[in-house]
């Protein structure tokens, strides 16, 4: 190995010295003498060619591909070492609109230098590369105690004849270092101190003491978190709120911790499923739900499911591939390898998560702190106490049973009822059903639906029919023993209603032998079918069964068809998971008993004692306690318990995880991407086909060996995605420049020796990425100015080659948290649920089902840092969203970094950044006594952690005594314009100086220099 | 059409912007002078290839998805079979929403259709007011699309794509074409609910400028309330005080400037400039009281009642100021139930004004230079839903264009004799984009953009075929 990794570099090294074919925009004057596949064709052919003539099967053109050679030497595309004999080259030349490649309708066109790199290319020979992401990286040698970042980069100035631009003062490196660490700027303090250290660890001291803090793992989390498109809402239609906040503290923890990329890896991808799970690691697999999902009605299951999968395959792609997977849905990938079916097989391994695919998101996993855990034992062991307690068998409960049975002289009344069994039974969100000769309806727990609605198609027996009966039944197999598919086994019966053909048939009355307080039988034919909130429910039916009775207006006379429509649509799988449909002659009015008596109880009850068995006994003895006045006392203990338990833990924290199910989703190829079309084949989970494979055999391939896999050392394209992204946020641009596409349509890096040392030194070091961290911003590449003198410009205009740092504008999060911080009003809270800061009133009125209103925070959540903002996919914060904080409803490996008015705007004015002022304003009245030069000094100070330079000292001043004229003859004004906020005014402040200096502050706030990292 | 890669277009263009006018005053201590030059300010293509006939657009998304059965597409043989099932051998195998495993039953148009204009155009009873500009508009019948719910086909009308993050069309339009107006946005939005409560949510991203550049995102231009978020100075701060504030921040920025050569403080600079010139031309913009009251009258609408035909008034008022592509949603056209009723508020809420943009837009020479669209987002189905509705339908719908270029009074493609499938002339989504595009003077098919390594276009990796037949 390691003398292939020498001869490796050998090759590397002397490739360094070479000037570029092209440097990173646009042509350089002189090409190379020797022209290299990877770098100079590749791009050429990808862009203009493999569109037809590449890995694409079904829409190559003439059967030639290009991007094989021994392909495109059968079909004599070229002649290696004689390009005048070559057809590539004569129809590159051609000037026949039928004969010139590419085609004139491709809209492409090669330009003369292209044609002359293709052209020397195969007089050179035509050799072909493996494309270089798909490579395993090699690792540069590097000198004992030198920092490879910067051995790499000189290696590629030294060759290129361009110098260093040096490094930059201390002020601006604090601020640089702050800013790409923290997401937060230094105080004035803290930039003195590091400006007055004449150590030579100065540096490095404060590197070391920025990485400890734990807002590190908030800036961190940042990018992730765009990666991943974690957002608090669901995306599509409703846009309805999820749980998963927990996840985006998990995160910032992680990062915190410095958790290994392999671990953090493991834990998104298959949390759940590790030897080691914990809660922990499960609100990790989070990652796998943050999917866009929807709700809205007529939605297709396998629409979404397909939706879904394809939306987790694109994740993949893009946080650790760094291929852009998402056009293999429908077709094979035009420029890389990746094929339809390598996309399905990626998507096969989130088959088994369970989830609904339709409908409202279930509450998630409970994510107690320590004390809530305490808690919610105790709770728990109270419950179980009352439930043992009413239990208990003696004597006197023995003699009280008889007593009781006795006392009931022959048995409850009912009517008698026909069992139905259904002729078809239909679910809208795919439910599936299993039905027996005893008409008892079964329905699978791994459903697809959070909510759904049954259609019971029944036949009415001969005779006439007056009214039907539901029963909910109890079965081993539901949660909480059911009858209810949710968490705790419970469901509700939203809306019933009876249809013959488009007919729907009056339901006149309905009662149930047991309903819920405030879920009553009536409110299941109250006409309100789409309100989730209302429903007979028997949450807290101690006996299990329960019926509900529901009388007809008109009777039905004869044999006929009808369906009766069970909808359900609480969510969180609040669906019925077992019952029964009978029917009944009876004549008016049909009511269920006024005791609680299902069914099956009645049934032991009117058999005699002594044919009674065991299980008959124990459920009647059971029964007597869950009715018998006696109780009454010991049954509202146990219901009291119940509700504080579960009012308890709704204030817990909820996390969707993933879980597990034994029955998986079928996974076809979908031809064409079209979900109708179930004729392709079925695939198992399998990775990309031309990467290394894991040695797994005679077993399915699992989401822990697809998460292994992504963290193998045979990867060759994770290290380099994640090492990719990381130069990114500390130098403004990718060493490859397309973050989300390492492939052909990607840029192969200029450096790309660097980027190979990142990747493995990041694998060496076992993947820690606080080590890469240091690493990038002690280097002396990281360190220098980032202003261009007008010969850098020349030599390298979009630094490319880093002979020179850059200047951009701080992230979204960071402009919000820079103004927060230097006017104290931030809260430094780290986690939490998402805060909602100002928002300008009806953002949100285009939001439906239902309508909401947004309510910012009145406490600590309004001074939140930005990370912590709730991301409403389809409507951002709209301050967020002006500055290019993506709406995560997709993968965003790289955000755009626009100047816009609005951005002027929301500096101005939004109450967010006037409050700030405010509050800054005040500030600097009360840190600094005395005249108005002073002040703004240290106005300057705080903001910029520097001193005002004279012009802009008398430009400010200037602006202060105008506005404080202005307030002076106008006091109300003043009054007006520091009400801007919640937080307090201070009661000794002079309102006119303060409105005055608010504008200093607001200036301030908004200048270029206050939102650039430089 | 190669471009180069988006981010230094984006600082091209801007800096093209500063050029004229705006920023004059900035441009005095540009460190980097040669960029300046750079033509950029009418949008990355240029020289246009084709004749630019629609200058901008007013596109009217009726959103929820309006019945073609009670609006543009009349069927007699629907009429006559109502309440029979709907023959199988329309619906096997089929796409279906709500609607999906149940049994389908005809449903008759539930309005009476009315003859208008030179071609004696049948239309539903309900538009007389439509009727009556009928030989302006060219009605197309046989429109399908893709998607079958609310969310992805808005999306897929929009961006021509189901996934969410591409470009929406007023996005790639301003991109391509810039903008004529220089103190409003170029891409616009407006919204408007109806009265029947079936208003659909509809997504930023709908308005959204994808894998553009933001500044080409549509700008929503809201009733009540500021009419562009933080368009309103605070609270105790006058329009003066405002300048002063935004002169200082101008003039430290290019103290700043001076020092370091980062041209994106000359950018920032212009853009402190366009956002205080919004402070006071949209709120001049918004102000139609002053329109007069035959125009009111003509439009049918009150200052402030935030109604769809203010949006109307409003888009011609935009129109007139030189935005590029102006978008208004009417909401409430989701009649799944109570369509006849449904159906009724809709005529009244859009009938006039629909009439009015158009007959206001002639009057004032406008129209033959912008196109208007309307369109749903998909069709219904002629089955019946619960008796009183229709369901989702993505086979057949019908929308209507006029002005700039495009032939009045004509009927393009029809459906079967329920309605049920367009047969003849058959449209998708993304050729009513191409037709679009091609008004605008652009190559549909070579409009295109980089994004993940493929050229992104509008019309679709399919391809699409301009509707000759529609244009004159």
């Amino acid at each position: 190995m390691k003398l292939t990794f020498s001869s490796k570099f050998i090759l590397c090294a002397s490739w360094l010295v070479q000037a570029p074919a092209f440097a990173a925009q646009g042509p350089s004057p002189s090409a190379p003498a020797k022209v290299e596949f990877n770098r100079d064709v590749r791009p050429i052919l990808s862009d203009n060619c493999f569109y037809c003539h590449g890995p694409d099967q079904s829409h190559r053109k003439a059967e030639l591909r290009l991007d094989v050679r021994e392909a495109a030497l059968e079909k004599k595309a070229f002649e290696p070492g004689n390009s005048e004999a070559s057809e590539l080259v004569k129809r590159l030349l051609s000037k026949d609109p039928d004969e010139v490649m590419p085609p004139p309708d491709s809209n492409k066109k090669l330009t003369a230098q292209q044609r002359d790199v293709l052209r020397r290319w195969i007089e050179q020979g035509a050799e072909y590369q493996q494309h270089w992401a798909y490579e395993k990286p090699v690792k540069a040698v590097i000198p004992p105690g030198a920092n490879g970042v910067d051995v790499l980069v000189r290696s590629r100035l030294t060759s290129l004849g361009i110098t260093s631009a040096g490094e930059a003062d201390r002020r601006t490196l604090i601020r640089r270092l702050y800013f790409d660490l923290l997401g937060l700027p230094p105080s004035p303090e803290s930039v003195e101190r590091f400006v007055k250290d004449g150590a030579p660890d100065a540096y490095a001291r404060l590197v070391e003491e920025i990485l400890q803090n734990s807002h590190h793992g908030e800036r961190m989390a940042q990018g992730w978190l765009d990666v991943v498109r974690f957002a608090d809402t669901i995306g599509y239609h409703s846009d309805n709120p999820r749980n998963v906040w927990p996840y985006r503290d998990w995160v910032i923890r992680s990062f915190n911790e410095n958790k290994r990329f392999d671990r953090f890896t493991l834990e998104q991808v298959a949390g759940d499923l590790l030897p080691d799970a914990s809660v922990e690691t499960r609100v990790g697999s989070a990652f796998n739900r943050l999917v866009l999902s929807t709700e809205e009605g007529g939605a297709q299951p396998k629409d979404y499911e397909a939706r879904m999968l394809t939306d987790r395959v694109r994740a993949i792609g893009a946080a650790w591939l760094g291929q852009t997977t998402g056009c293999a849905q429908c077709h094979d990938h035009k420029f890389d390898p990746f094929t339809t079916r390598d996309f399905y097989a990626l998507g096969a391994f989130f088959a088994d998560i369970k989830e609904g695919v339709i409908g409202r998101r279930e509450d998630g996993m409970l994510v107690p702190t320590a004390a809530e855990s305490k808690e919610i034992a105790r709770l728990q062991e109270r419950l179980d106490g009352l439930r043992r307690e009413l239990d208990v068998d003696s004597p006197e409960r023995r003699e009280g049973q008889l007593a009781w049975e006795k006392g009931l002289a022959g048995g409850p009344v009912d009517v008698a009822w026909t069992a139905l069994v259904p002729e078809k039974l239909y679910a809208d969100r795919g439910s599936k059903f299993e039905s027996g000769a005893d008409a008892v309806v079964s329905v699978a727990v791994d459903g697809n639906a959070a909510s759904d609605t049954y259609f019971v198609t029944v036949k009415t027996p001969p005779g006439t029919t007056t009214g039907f009966k539901l029963d909910a039944l109890s079965a081993e197999h539901l949660p909480q023993r059911g009858p209810g598919r949710s968490p705790k086994g419970a469901f509700m019966l939203t809306q019933f209603s009876v249809k013959q053909g488009d007919a729907v048939l009056k339901v006149s009355e309905a009662s149930a032998t047991y309903e819920q307080k405030g879920f009553v039988a009536k409110s299941a034919i109250d006409g309100k079918s789409n309100d989730p909130k209302k429903g007979w429910s028997t949450f807290g039916n101690e006996a299990g069964d329960a019926s509900i009775y529901f009388e007809l207006e008109q009777p039905i006379v004869g044999e006929k068809t009808v369906t009766l429509l069970l909808r359900q649509i609480a969510g969180d799988n609040q669906t019925l998971g077992r019952f029964r449909v009978s029917s009944t002659s009876a004549p008016k009015p049909v009511r269920a008993p006024n005791i609680q008596f299902p069914a099956d109880i009645i049934s032991v009850l009117n058999a005699p004692v002594e044919k009674r068995s065991d299980p008959q006994k124990a459920k009647l003895a059971r029964h007597y306690r869950v009715v018998a006045p006696e109780f009454a006392a010991a049954r509202e203990a146990i219901t009291a318990a119940q509700l504080e338990q579960s009012e308890y833990e709704k204030n817990v924290a909820h996390c969707l995880v993933s879980t597990s199910s034994e029955a998986k989703r079928t996974v076809r190829i979908l031809p064409r991407g079209n979900f109708m079309d179930e004729t392709g084949e079925i695939v198992k989970p399998g990775l990309p086909h031309y990467l290394p494979q894991p040695a797994v055999e005679g077993r399915d391939l699992t989401r822990l060996d697809l998460a292994r896999w992504l963290v193998s050392q045979e990867n060759p394209l994770t290290a380099r995605t994640v090492m990719n992204r990381l130069w990114k946020q500390f130098f403004g641009t990718g060493l490859s420049k397309v973050l989300d596409d390492l492939g052909a349509q990607g840029e192969p890096p200029p450096n790309a020796a660097l980027l190979d040392w990142l990747a493995c030194e990041f694998v060496d070091s076992g993947w820690d990425f606080r080590h890469m961290v240091r690493t990038i911003v002690s280097s002396a590449a990281y360190r220098q100015v980032s202003t261009a003198t007008p010969a850098l410009l020349a030599a390298d205009p979009y630094n490319r080659e880093h002979a020179r740092q850059s200047a951009f504008r701080l992230d979204a999060e960071s402009v919000r948290d820079n103004a927060l911080t230097v006017s104290g009003l931030l809260v430094a809270k780290i986690g939490g649920p998402s805060a909602k800061p100002y928002q300008p009133e009806r953002y949100w009125e285009n939001l439906n089902f239902p309508t909401r209103e947004y309510a910012a925070d009145k406490d600590d959540g309004q001074y939140r840092r930005g990370v912590y903002t709730w991301w409403q996919r389809s409507f951002l914060h709209p301050s967020m969203l002006a500055f290019d904080a993506p709406s995560r409803e997709e993968c965003c490996a790289e955000r755009t970094r626009s100047n816009i008015p609005q951005q002027a705007l929301v500096l101005m004015n939004d109450p967010t950044y006037v409050e700030a002022a405010r509050i800054l304003a005040l500030r600097i009245l009360t840190e600094c006594d005395g005249d108005a030069s002073r002040r703004m000094k240290r106005a300057f100070q705080i903001v910029l952690q520097r001193e005002p330079r004279p012009e802009e000292a008398s430009t400010m001043l200037a602006l202060f005594e105008k506005h404080r004229a202005v307030y002076s003859a106008d006091p109300n004004a003043a009054e007006l314009l520091l009400k801007t906020g919640l937080a307090p005014v201070g009661a000794s402040a002079n309102n006119t100086e303060l409105a005055a200096w608010l504008h200093v502050a607001r200036v301030l706030l908004n200048l270029h220099e206050t939102i650039t990292r430089a | 059409m190669n471009f180069q890669s988006l981010p230094e277009l984006n600082r091209r263009v801007f800096l093209g912007r500063a050029t004229r006018g705006l920023g004059a005053v900035a441009l005095a201590s540009l460190s980097t002078p040669t960029l300046l030059n750079a033509a950029a300010t009418q949008g990355v293509l240029g020289k246009l290839p084709l004749p630019q006939k629609a200058k901008r657009v007013i596109w009217l998304s009726m959103a929820g998805g309006p019945s073609h059965l009670e609006t543009f597409d009349y069927k007699p043989k629907l009429a006559e079979m109502h309440g029979q099932p709907m023959p199988e051998s329309f619906t096997k195998g089929q796409q279906l929403a709500q609607l999906q495993g149940q049994k389908l039953s005809c449903f008759g148009p539930q309005h009476e259709f009315q003859k208008f204009g030179k071609n004696q155009t049948e239309i539903c009873g309900l538009f007389p007011q439509i009727g009556s500009v009928i030989d302006d508009i060219c009605l197309i019948r046989s429109m399908t699309t893709d998607a079958i719910n609310h969310d992805p086909a808005h999306m897929f009308m929009n961006t021509g794509s189901q996934i969410a993050g591409r470009p929406s069309m007023g996005a790639w339009v301003t991109y391509g074409l810039g903008s004529e107006s220089v103190d409003l946005p170029g891409f616009v939005v407006l919204t408007s609910l109806g009265k029947g409560g079936q208003n659909q949510p509809i997504a930023g991203r709908q308005w959204s400028s994808g894998f553009l550049p933001s500044r080409y995102q549509g700008v929503q231009l809201r009733g009540k309330g500021d009419p562009v978020l933080y368009l309103g100075t605070p609270p105790g701060v006058t329009r003066q005080q405002q300048g002063s504030d935004v002169e200082a921040i101008n003039a430290l920025n290019r103290q700043h400037a001076s020092l370091v050569d980062d041209p994106e403080i000359a950018t920032r600079i212009t853009q402190y400039e366009m956002a205080f010139q919004m402070q006071a031309s949209v709120p001049e913009l918004m102000e139609i009281s002053g329109e007069g009251a035959k125009t009111l009258e003509l439009y049918g609408c009150q200052p402030g009642d935030g109604s769809f035909a203010s949006n109307c008034l409003l888009a011609r008022r935009l129109a007139e100021r030189g935005v590029r592509f102006i978008q208004l949603y009417h909401k409430d056209w989701d009649h799944h139930g109570g369509l006849k009723e449904g159906i009724a508020f809709k005529a009244q809420e859009i009938d006039r004004a629909c009439m009015a943009l158009i007959t206001d837009l002639k009057e004032r020479g406008m129209l033959d230079s912008t196109l208007i669209v309307w369109a749903g987002e998909f069709g219904r189905t002629p089955m019946s839903q619960g008796g009183s509705g229709r369901d989702h339908h993505n086979k057949a719908m019908s929308v209507w264009m006029a002005g700039a270029g495009v032939r009045g009074g004509i009927v393009h493609g029809a459906t079967d004799e329920l309605g049920y499938a367009a047969v003849d002339k058959v449209a998708t989504v993304h050729d009513l984009h191409a037709t679009m595009l091609h008004q605008m003077g652009v190559q549909p098919d070579a409009f295109t953009v980089k994004f993940q390594g493929l050229d992104a276009k509008l019309t679709g990796v399919e391809g699409s075929k301009v509707m000759k037949d529609v244009l004159l």
